[in-house]
Formats: structure tokens, sequence, C-alpha cells
């Protein structure tokens, strides 16, 4: 797939919870098609401490207007910037990066997101549910204010909401939702969030046999398979977050213990 | 326009802009943001004459204005380079410059020999001065007896334009640049990356999974220039400058310093089109300095 540097519009900054904001950005050129799971470089411009883009996930497109969402949680200075930036204001982006996820083949699907991983999660459950599947979204967080705009999926999916505090939804990790209960209906789990997360739900799939595929967010420098700073350990050898993922079946990674 | 083009060895290079060994790939990373051709060479990633899966996660961290590395020269070895990766670039209208590293004398000069065959392979950048690997890369590159030895070995083997790269860790890099230019050397490229570390107070841990790594970015960037400078004052042989370039303005530094051509590394990951702009950038300066060849700004540091 072919990349591209493009300037983007900020159209919108909305801080949706506590930390967390999506940026409307409408693009300067024409959108290529973007898959779910992608991602885009972010240049954060004027920052004195940091030097290096931002990869963050593609959380919605819009071909019509042109735009694309991204979900950015503050988690240092690089992200501070780009969450302080303002209608009208231009972003830069390297684009769209990476695999994405695949299309299942079996009817019922199950999409798990943990905080900030949530954000594929959305252009995710619109692609499936408009190739005709039922999807599920389970949308995990410590608390409420992790979880992020859960009405955005009602068009698309039906959804469970678990903090570990209790303050919304299920309270406990996402694994202990009743989602999980009945998990053999599912042709496909999908997981994006933090690594523990992630192998929790890889162990339930595999042991009930169920195709899993998880969206990795390691470290990363260039974005485009030059630095191979970003590696995952695979079956297969050593290979990049930024090209040859950051979806990966859960199969093929190394290291993770999916038998217990 | 001016007149861009240099010599470095037996290479009549378009422009003295190449991107740094390890922050390019091979060349076709780059190919959706512009004509990869339009480069004075290209440096490809280290190859080494076995493959090799590097070290392990995480490799990499970021510092204020830089970051550190320790991919640990991640390669699939010279054969598969031969196979595989050299059918894919040869076809590129520039130099081909490969990085070659390992950890015995015996593995550069099997690496050295094989590569001497590809025709469009024009030179070689002997890495001595990775600072990621446990054995040899550094290691050749921080004592001036071991440079020499392992420069001559290669040197006996190799024929074509043989450049040294330069470990900046290191007391006096200008005795290991005389060093290598007396066995040899055609040119020599530095600066490698700094030796760094990074720490997580909260978990009491490193931050790379070999604790220590490269430091890059334009926080190395006067360190750099200053060796580039002493360097440049201290042989004959062409020298060529990197170490936090990123723009027009840091390579002309670079060529006022001393250097004949210059290497773009980690800018390359926050601007892909850095290269190029660099070379827009330096004939708009030459242009409003009436200079009519880039030659006429190398070593021209008035002091």
């Amino acid at each position: 797939m072919t990349k591209f540097i493009h300037d983007f519009k900020v159209l919108q900054n909305r801080e949706v919870s506590k930390g967390y904001h999506v940026l409307v950005l409408q693009c300067l050129q024409q959108l290529p098609a973007i898959f779910p799971g992608q991602f885009a470089q972010l240049l954060v411009e004027n920052s004195p401490s940091t030097y290096l883009r931002r990869p963050i996930s593609i959380y919605d497109v819009d071909p019509v207007e042109n735009t694309i969402s991204l979900l950015v949680k503050v988690v240092g200075s690089g992200t501070a910037h780009i969450s302080a930036l303002q209608e009208g204001n231009t972003l830069n982006l390297v684009y769209p990066l990476g695999n994405s996820f695949s299309l299942p083949e079996g009817k019922k699907v199950l999409l798990v997101g943990g905080g900030v991983g949530i954000a594929p999660m959305l252009l995710l459950s619109k692609f499936i549910h408009s190739h005709g599947k039922e999807v599920s979204v389970l949308i995990g967080g410590r608390t409420s204010a992790d979880i992020i705009e859960p009405d955005q999926y009602a068009k698309y999916a039906t959804v469970g909401i678990t903090t570990e505090d209790g303050s919304l939804g299920h309270k406990g990790l996402v694994t202990t939702h009743s989602y999980f209960d009945s998990v053999g209906k599912y042709s496909m789990i999908y997981a994006c969030g933090p690594d523990p997360m992630m192998k929790a739900v890889a162990g339930i799939a595999t042991r009930a046999g169920i195709p899993c595929e998880v969206s990795l967010e390691n470290l990363m420098a260039c974005g485009i398979g030059a630095c191979l700073c970003c590696i995952a350990e695979t079956t297969s050898g050593n290979k990049t977050t930024c090209v040859d993922g950051p979806v990966f079946n859960v199969k093929d990674l190394s290291g993770w213990d999916r038998s217990k | 326009m001016a007149d861009l083009s240099v010599d470095i060895g037996t290479l009549h290079l378009k422009n003295p802009v190449m991107p740094a060994s390890g922050t390019y790939g091979y060349g076709p990373e780059f190919d959706d943001f512009y004509d990869v051709s339009r480069l004075g060479a290209i440096v490809t990633k280290a190859c080494t004459s076995k493959h090799r899966e590097g070290n392990r996660y995480p490799r990499m961290v970021e510092t204020p204005m830089g970051m550190l590395n320790s991919v640990g020269l991640q390669n699939k070895g010279v054969d598969y380079f031969i196979s595989t990766i050299y059918p894919a670039v040869s076809h590129y209208d520039t130099h081909i410059i490969v990085n070659v590293s390992d950890s015995t004398v015996d593995g550069y000069v099997e690496v050295a020999g094989k590569l001497e065959a590809l025709e469009k392979i024009t030179a070689i950048e002997l890495n001595i001065s990775c600072p990621n690997v446990k054995e040899g890369g550094m290691a050749f590159g921080t004592s001036c007896p071991m440079a020499a030895s392992v420069t001559k070995a290669v040197r006996d083997v190799y024929h074509k334009t043989l450049i040294v790269k330069l470990s900046p860790n290191v007391t006096n890099i200008a005795e290991i640049a005389r060093a290598v230019e007396a066995e040899g050397a055609d040119s020599v490229s530095l600066i490698n990356t700094l030796l760094g570390m990074a720490i997580d107070i909260e978990k009491r841990s490193p931050l790379l999974s070999t604790i220590t790594g490269g430091l890059s970015g334009p926080a190395v960037k006067p360190i750099a220039l200053r060796m580039v400078w002493q360097v440049a004052n201290a042989v004959k042989i062409p020298v060529i400058g990197m170490g936090g370039i990123s723009n027009a303005s840091d390579a002309i530094e670079f060529l006022l310093a001393g250097a004949t051509a210059v290497q773009i590394g980690t800018a390359n990951f926050v601007d892909p089109m850095v290269c190029v702009r660099v070379i827009d950038g330096i004939n708009e300066y030459l242009d409003r300095h009436n200079c009519k060849s880039v030659n006429e700004i190398i070593g021209a540091l008035r002091a």
C-alpha cells in the first residue's frame, strides 16, 4: 500500500474524557483507502523535548468529508502537544501505515478494547458490520473515564462495558464479562489494549479454538520498516510491528502463553 | 544550479547527501515519498556474514531531541542480500554502499569479498562502530590496532571504494582515523552513535533490553561536528560527516567543518523527505553565496 505525507487541518478537537482527545482532521488532498487497524505517524511540531513522530491508530474515516479521526490519550509531552492542537491548526501525517485486521469467515465476532486500545475498534466495527456480520464490542477500562464514546458503536454492534472499579458497566477485567461465558459462538476475536489484557483474551480464544488477532503498540521510531526498532518476536523470527503488524494473529506470536 | 557533485574514493556522487546506515532500510522503504535515485548514494542496513535476529525488544527509547537504539544489526546475512535484496535495489540510478559488519575479522572479510562481485555495489562502509553487539562491532573501532587490522584484512580482499565508519566512543577519534587511513581506507564516515542509557525510575529498570544503546538525533550534533572537524584536519582522505543532521543548514555546517559528503540518519524517521530537502537546501545556499560548486564550501570554515 502506498504511504503518503499529507498535511491535515484540525476541524475539531474534543476532549471525550479526561486525558482522551478525539481529533477530527481534514486532509488537504484526497484521502487514500484506509483499513481498520492501520495507523498514522504524527509530527509533533515546536516541541522542545521530543523529536520523533507519534504513532496513533486511526479511529474513524469519513470519505465524504475527506476526514479521519484519531483518538489520542495524553501520556507524555508529545501526546500533550498533539492534544493541545486547536481548530484550524495543521497536523502532518505519514499514513496509512501497517497491515490491517482480517475479515472473519463466520457470522459473529467479538472485539475487545482496553483503554486507549479501543481506538482501532470503531473502524473495525463499521467494516465488519458492513460485511453483514454480527459484532459485539467489549470496552474495558480502570474507571468510567477510560470508557471512550461507547455510543459510537450502537449502529454497528452490541456493546459491553467493564471497569475495574465498577464505576460503569460490569465490575472487573474484560475477561470476566459475560460475553466470554459463551465465547464459542464467535468465529473470531480481535483485541487491542495493554499486553496483559491481550494475552488473557488470546488465552481464552486459543483454548476455545477461536482465531484471535491483536494489535500491538510497540515502541516505534520510523513507522515504515526502516529502523527495525519495533520488532515483535514471532514463530518465524523478528517482525516489524510497523509494517508486518501492528495486527498479528496470536498463533504467530512467540512468548504469548496461550495454554494456561 | 550549482555543481553538487563530489568524489569519495572512485565514486563520483551526483550530490553529497546519503542516508545513514540503519535508518533507511535498503531504499524501497522510501519509494513512496520520492525518487530514491536523487540521492548521492544509498547506504544500506548493516550486512553480516550470517543471519542475525538482533537484540530483544525494547530496542528504542526516545530521549531529549534524540533517541537511543539497540537494534543489534538485525539482517538476513550476506547470501540473502545477494540473492534477494540486491536484485530489488540494483535498478536505482545511484551508488549503493553496503554497510558491512561482523563479529570477527574473518566475517568482515567474507562479506566484503562476496560483495565485491556485485556490479552495482560500488563501495562498502566498514562498520567498526556498532555499540549494540556483544562481540565485534564497536570493539574493532575503539582501539587503533584493532581498527587497523580489520581495515587491512578487508583492504586485501576488497578493491573498490572502502569507507570505514568510526565510533565516537573513543578518547581520540583522529588517531583511529589516521590508523585506518594508513591501512588503505579510501574514506572515513563519522560518527556512529554515542553509547548512552535511560532508566525507568518507577520500575528501577533500564528502558532498553541491552541496558545501553546508541544515541542519535539532534542531541549529538555538536559532538559529531567537532569530531568531523578534528578528523578532517587529521587525514587526507575524504570525510563523510553525520550525527544529528536534520536540515540543510546542519548539513552545511558539516561541509564547512571539512566533510566532503554527509549522511542523514534519525531525521529520516521524522521527515521521510529530509534527504531531498537537504539536497535542495544545499543548492539554494550555494546559489545564494555565488558558489559554482559544493567543493567551494568543503572545509571552508573561517577560524
